[in-house]
């Protein structure tokens, strides 16, 4: 893993190796999520880019190494004390994931009425408050099904911002949308980061959103993390990986 | 050795699907007990798994003390044993048939229904996503489930008792001429609460038969959409035969 200016870490990855059956994921990945900053992870399709988000949730274990949250190894953890864990953290599924019998409204305010003492009153206000964040202040009483591709996502982003986490996992928040709607995604993953002034992990393969809003990219090839550094350059590299990748070429070290 | 190879494999899977059932209902035993139950949910269970079920209980039911009327009234005349019809009716279904039909029917309709809800809740990442919210999906889903078929399915079981009864009541009075008070006198002398209790304790064992196999054939669904059907259809079949193997040991254990 390449790194520069590696400020203090929110969560870390370190050494890890998973498998899934004989398909090998991840080997020896290695990173760092700065606090405080917008950490992109870039690489191919099946790569293992939402392992690694699904890993700092807790969600997955890996075969071997350690993940680390605010300097606490979760891979030893018992579920009640990932609970704890996952309260600092919200994952938003890239398709949002929201639980089809409810309301839009009633998925912002399922993690409050789960984990807080909230009023009724206090818990609207602040569902209100999170679709107003990003923009879908009139979908509260619609179903998931009502809402297109972008407004779901949307909502997912509300789900996992309401309870104001200090790490937000975006599992690919642009992917499938059209070019309007992407932007509209990309101004709002910046506008929650100063909004919620926290952190935030972006899987994207969007390369144009990816560098309008990453403080730094890692790129995940073969399992491991084989470039990290801030967006700029990474943009500069002169690693081949990573310029087939940026490129897009067909011809380079990547094999196809 | 390939004979050895799938007989090892069908020996693991077997443990392993064994133990993960039993994982998870004591799990769901652990929130029950601990009173961490969702009540507002688990009523709408009750009403969507038990009250719904009640038109489909009541003509199984129906048809099944007709039909045991019919087949024992022509006989019984024939022999001049006319005063034993209702009681053979009554005898037969509160031990035997109310409880396992009555099982066997909410199984087809209900077992499958849980075992597609959660699978489809499995595809679409929101099992994912209530765990990375913290809430744990036994508690969140299947208990709700749970508790609903435990309350349901007993008062269901007194249900189809009573209008089997009933029906071979009427069968027997239209087609062999047997009086209401002559039944009914029939009945009262060959059941008493022991087996109408006895027969309820079989339906509390069946209903977790049923909500347990549904959840868990649901929560281990895997392949999209055709593994929800599979797991949808693993999920009536199993139940059945368990219900079915477990009624003959129950019939042992209670009435030998």
């Amino acid at each position: 893993m390449q790194t520069s200016e590696v400020s203090k870490p929110i969560a870390r990855i370190d050494d890890v190796a998973l498998s899934f059956g004989d398909r090998v994921v991840l080997k020896n990945c290695n990173l760092d999520i700065v606090e405080g900053a917008i950490t992109c992870i870039i690489g191919l399709t099946g790569a293992g880019k939402s392992t690694i988000l699904r890993l700092l949730d807790g969600l997955l274990l890996p075969d071997s190494g350690h993940v680390y949250v605010r300097g606490q190894d979760i891979c030893h953890m018992s579920e009640e004390q990932l609970n704890v864990v996952r309260k600092k953290i919200s994952l938003s599924f890239q398709f949002s994931a929201l639980l089809d019998s409810l309301t839009v409204g009633e998925n912002v305010a399922l993690p409050l009425r789960e984990h807080t003492r909230l009023s009724e009153a206090e818990i609207r206000r602040a569902v209100a408050d999170a679709l107003e964040s990003v923009g879908l202040t009139s979908a509260y009483d619609n179903l998931p099904a009502e809402l297109s591709g972008g407004m779901l996502k949307r909502a997912g982003f509300a789900r996992a911002i309401v309870t104001g986490p200090e790490l937000v996992l975006y599992d690919e928040p642009t992917t499938g949308l059209d070019p309007i709607v992407t932007n509209l995604i990309t101004d709002t993953i910046l506008r929650l980061r100063e909004k919620l002034k926290g952190t935030a992990v972006v899987i994207s393969h969007d390369l144009p959103s990816i560098f309008a809003m990453a403080d730094y990219v890692a790129m995940l090839f073969e399992g491991a993390i084989i470039a990290y550094d801030t967006a700029e350059r990474i943009r500069q590299s002169t690693n081949p990986i990573v310029v087939q990748f940026l490129e897009g070429a067909e011809v380079g070290p990547i094999p196809i | 050795m390939r004979v050895l190879d799938r007989f090892g494999r069908a020996t693991i899977g077997f443990f392993e699907y064994a133990g993960g059932l039993t994982l998870l209902s004591v799990e769901s035993l652990g929130f029950m007990a601990r009173l961490r139950v969702r009540v507002a949910e688990t009523l709408s269970q009750c009403a969507l798994l038990g009250v719904h079920s009640v038109v489909i209980v009541m003509l199984t039911s129906l048809f099944t003390g007709m039909v045991i009327s019919l087949e024992s009234a022509q006989q019984a005349v024939a022999y001049g044993f006319a005063n034993i019809v209702g009681g053979a009716v009554a005898y037969t279904v509160t031990r035997e048939l109310g409880p396992m039909l009555t099982a066997v029917v909410v199984a087809g309709r209900v077992g499958s229904a849980i075992a597609a809800e959660l699978g489809s809740m499995v595809v679409t990442e929101q099992i994912e996503a209530l765990r990375s919210m913290g809430l744990e999906p036994a508690r969140f889903l299947v208990v709700p489930r749970f508790a609903g078929l435990l309350l349901m399915l007993p008062l269901l079981t007194v249900f189809a008792d009573v209008i089997s009864i009933v029906g071979g009541m009427w069968v027997a009075q239209a087609y062999a001429h047997i009086p209401y008070d002559q039944y009914i006198a029939s009945v009262r002398q060959s059941i008493d609460f022991t087996d109408v209790i006895k027969g309820l304790l079989k339906s509390f064992v069946f209903a977790a038969i049923i909500a347990m196999v549904g959840a868990y054939q649901g929560l281990s669904t895997r392949g999209g959409a055709a593994g929800v059907g599979r797991a949808t259809t693993g999920a009536v079949v199993l139940a059945i035969i368990l219900i079915f193997i477990s009624n003959f040991v129950l019939s042992f254990l209670l009435f030998s």
